[in-house]
């Protein structure tokens, strides 16, 4: 395997794997926050063992997490030495502060995990709210880097140099808050939906229980909450697409020729030979109006560009297409749930509901995958759009295929032990004695 | 002072606490790997139980060095990672064997021989990492590591694979050895098992010593300047001598059995050898040419990043002690049940 391919593809594989661990990782502790907060009030024991088989889940990913971001750290600069050269100084900044975050939380959650009787019931729940800001705010400070290196500011260029460097002006990219408010609400559906999913299985292997119960109706508030406010974000994201980095947009949409009142294709299969998106059904002025809220505005084509500086435009497209589509799925279902439930209150017992829930539960996944390989592959061939191409940052060592298999085989261990540990730990039916004598927790 | 300089400072101290937190639980899977006797499997359930609560925000100082490292100085970040890329990757793969063994085997509840399995990769990869972490430190030491144009003018070899390096990382190893026996020594109230660690920090504490030498004696031949850093500036000087008495002091203790005196002699030792690597290394952070003054960002970045670092410590410090008396209490207790019946 070419050395460039190789190093993508390692950097690929290990963000795809890290990607999964964060967004359980960020979303598990919202969840387990609710989950204790309507223990005290209600005083119900089902969500006194669900918060605490959440925490466990926490700890878990926490670990596994810090794992594979230490990866990823020094894999910045192992893959890419000459990107981390002249960007490290302009991107440090959210990489700082998102270690002080992750510091807060491992801080956090060990008072959480460990204070239970120890410290007064609402510095406990407080505690899990600072876990649950503090996974959040990682998230975000990330994020931002990989928003910059979309809508890179807060520099100038001379001799090939960066100089003038502002890193608050950096950080706050034009590309960064958009791309991380739609990241944090992509990993609460992702990780609401499966778990919610994972319960609605359970509850038709295992027969009604009030674990899985109340399970779902927190999962699925936070999941569809999540994929409900993901539209508004969506929106405002593409239009940031629009108009900061218009040769993505029309990668991802398949625009080839610049266009008046561009139509917004559903689905269809690009061929950058023919300068054609084929079998897609056309809402006519869909892009201009989602785009730029004016049906007429002009859509730049990938035309504006040459051919040998556009991303691999199919897989983009496909990519986009399976990203909105899942995404719609998903908020198509959370309205239906939030409408029949409204309706009829039993909604969560019904077989028929359950399978449906099981049904659409990996999308949220699927979606945050897909997505992300959207962001990804649509920035390329640029590492720092519009400065510094990607096969220009690669190292310089040879064999790079070697590390690119040893990391794969480690993250498929790590993943293994992921799903291994959370089936053991964290869904697996709690014993009777548990639900029934609340001493005993 | 240079803003530079302060950074510089800042990550030398990460590094210290990364020693003085890290370090012993790399040791203590060394001594994971070596345990003998009678009393094996005590020893082992020990190890577990005294690295079990905080291992994660352990690692913590780890990555807050590489950060700032690469904000605050990136062609020092660039250049290690080309040159040192084979060294940096067994690390890598060390801390993610021994991270991911270890919240397996926490975890795991089944046969008895994949647990066993999970403690040797837990074992041998925590011994491995510190030997390459300290590799690292010999290699940056040594005038070895240059990268012009994106290339390493040493290959991938020859910047580290020469005898400086490979005995600094005996060195650390050795020392994570020594300092974590001696942390050991008062994770138990049970006399013999306190008695064995003590014997283990006395061999390792020695086996350091020999290690330190040699490494000054190898310094001669292949990384002069660090070895005239080592003698020639007075507050070299002053650091070796604490850190001998240091020593000292952790040895009578140890063999007159005053474990908390040794615990915090051994740690004080430790802390002022990585010192007197900083302070004899300064100004280069990769020798011969890199230096915290030619490499550094724009003092605008640097000084920003320092506000980041202070407001984080603001943050974190209270919170760091406020977590500290909570484990504290949950030791006294007996409350330790209330997590055990979810399992």
């Amino acid at each position: 395997m070419d050395n460039f391919i190789a190093a993508r593809s390692q950097m690929g594989m290990s963000l795809a794997f890290h990607i999964i661990f964060a967004a359980i990782g960020v979303s598990l502790p919202l969840m387990m926050t609710i989950a204790e907060w309507r223990w005290r009030s209600t005083g119900d024991p089902a969500y006194l063992v669900l918060a605490k088989r959440w925490a466990k889940g926490t700890t878990i990913l926490f670990a596994i997490g810090a794992i594979s971001g230490t990866v990823l750290s020094f894999e910045l600069g192992l893959l890419w030495p000459r990107f981390m050269q002249y960007a490290g100084a302009v991107i440090g900044m959210p990489f700082s502060l998102e270690g002080f975050a992750f510091f807060t939380e491992a801080i956090f959650l060990g008072i959480y995990l460990y204070g239970w009787n120890q410290v007064p019931g609402w510095f406990h729940l407080f505690s899990g709210i600072i876990v649950a800001i503090s996974g959040v705010l990682s998230a975000i400070f990330v994020t931002l880097v990989n928003g910059w290196m979309n809508t890179p500011t807060g520099f100038d260029v001379v001799a090939g140099k960066f100089e003038k460097i502002h890193p608050l002006v950096a950080m706050f990219n034009p590309a960064g808050i958009p791309e991380a408010i739609h990241m944090v609400l992509a990993a609460y559906t992702a990780a609401g939906f499966a778990t919610a999913g994972i319960h609605g299985w359970l509850l038709l292997r295992r027969g009604r229980n009030r674990f899985d119960e109340v399970a779902i109706g927190i999962a699925l508030l936070v999941g569809g909450g999540a994929v409900l406010l993901q539209s508004v974000s969506g929106d405002a994201l593409a239009r940031m697409v629009a108009a900061k980095q218009p040769m993505k947009l029309a990668s991802l949409e398949g625009q080839f020729q610049t266009e008046t009142g561009a139509p917004f294709r559903i689905g269809g299969l690009p061929f950058p030979d023919k300068r054609e998106t084929k079998f897609a059904i056309e809402i006519p002025h869909g892009l201009s109006l989602l785009s730029f809220h004016t049906p007429n505005a002009v859509i730049k084509g990938l035309d504006q560009e040459p051919e040998s500086d556009w991303p691999n435009v199919r897989m983009v497209h496909i990519c986009f297409q399976i990203m909105v589509g899942c995404g719609s799925l998903l908020s198509l279902f959370a309205v239906a749930a939030g409408w029949l439930s409204w309706k009829k209150r039993t909604l969560i017992n019904h077989p028929r509901f359950l399978k449906a829930l099981v049904f659409v539960s990996p999308l949220g996944f699927v979606a945050l995958e897909a997505g992300w390989m959207v962001t990804e592959l649509g920035r390329q061939p640029w590492i720092i759009y519009h400065l510094m191409r990607t096969k220009d940052a690669v190292t310089s060592m040879p064999n790079v295929t070697i590390t690119f298999l040893a990391m794969t085989a480690v993250y498929v261990i790590l993943g293994t032990i992921v799903v291994w540990l959370l089936s053991r730990h964290v869904i697996a039916a709690p014993e009777r004695k548990q639900l029934a004598h609340q001493g005993v927790l | 002072m240079n803003a530079a300089v302060i950074l510089a400072a800042v990550m030398l101290a990460a590094l210290v606490i990364y020693s003085l937190f890290g370090g012993p639980d790399y040791g203590a899977g060394f001594w994971d790997l070596m345990c003998s006797g009678p009393r094996r499997q005590d020893q082992r359930d020990l190890i577990a139980s005294a690295i079990q609560p905080v291992w994660e925000a352990n690692h913590i100082w780890l990555i807050l060095v590489v950060v700032l490292t690469f904000s605050g100085f990136p062609a020092v970040f660039s250049w290690i990672s080309l040159g040192l890329a084979v060294p940096i990757f067994l690390i890598l793969l060390g801390i993610v064997l021994r991270g991911s063994s270890y919240v397996f085997r926490a975890y795991f509840t089944g046969s008895i021989r994949t647990q066993l399995f999970c403690g040797k990769i837990f074992s041998i990869s925590s011994s491995i990492t510190p030997l390459f972490l300290g590799i690292v430190i010999g290699a940056i030491s040594s005038d070895a590591v240059i990268v012009k144009d994106g290339v390493s003018e040493n290959g991938f070899l020859g910047t580290w694979f020469h005898p400086f390096p490979l005995i600094v990382g005996m060195l650390s190893l050795s020392l994570f050895a020594y300092l974590s026996a001696c942390y050991l020594t008062i994770e138990t109230n049970d006399a013999s098992l306190q008695n064995d660690f003590r014997n283990r920090a006395l061999t390792s504490g020695l086996v350091s010593i020999i290690f330190a030498v040699l490494t000054y004696v190898v310094a001669g031949d292949s990384a002069r300047p660090i070895r005239d850093g080592l003698s020639r500036v007075p507050y070299v000087w002053l650091i070796e001598l604490g850190a001998v008495i240091a020593a000292l002091v952790a040895f009578h203790a140890l063999w007159s059995r005053r474990y908390l005196r040794a615990r915090m002699a051994a740690a004080a030792q430790v802390a002022l050898i990585v010192t007197g690597w900083g302070v004899a290394q300064y100004p280069c952070l990769v020798r011969p040419e890199l230096t915290i003054f030619n490499s550094a960002a724009p003092s605008n970045i640097l000084s920003d990043l320092e506000i980041a670092v202070a407001v984080g410590a603001l943050v974190l410090i209270p919170s760091l002690i406020l977590l500290l008396s909570v484990f504290k209490t949950q030791r006294k207790s007996i409350s330790a049940v209330a997590d055990t019946t979810l399992d």
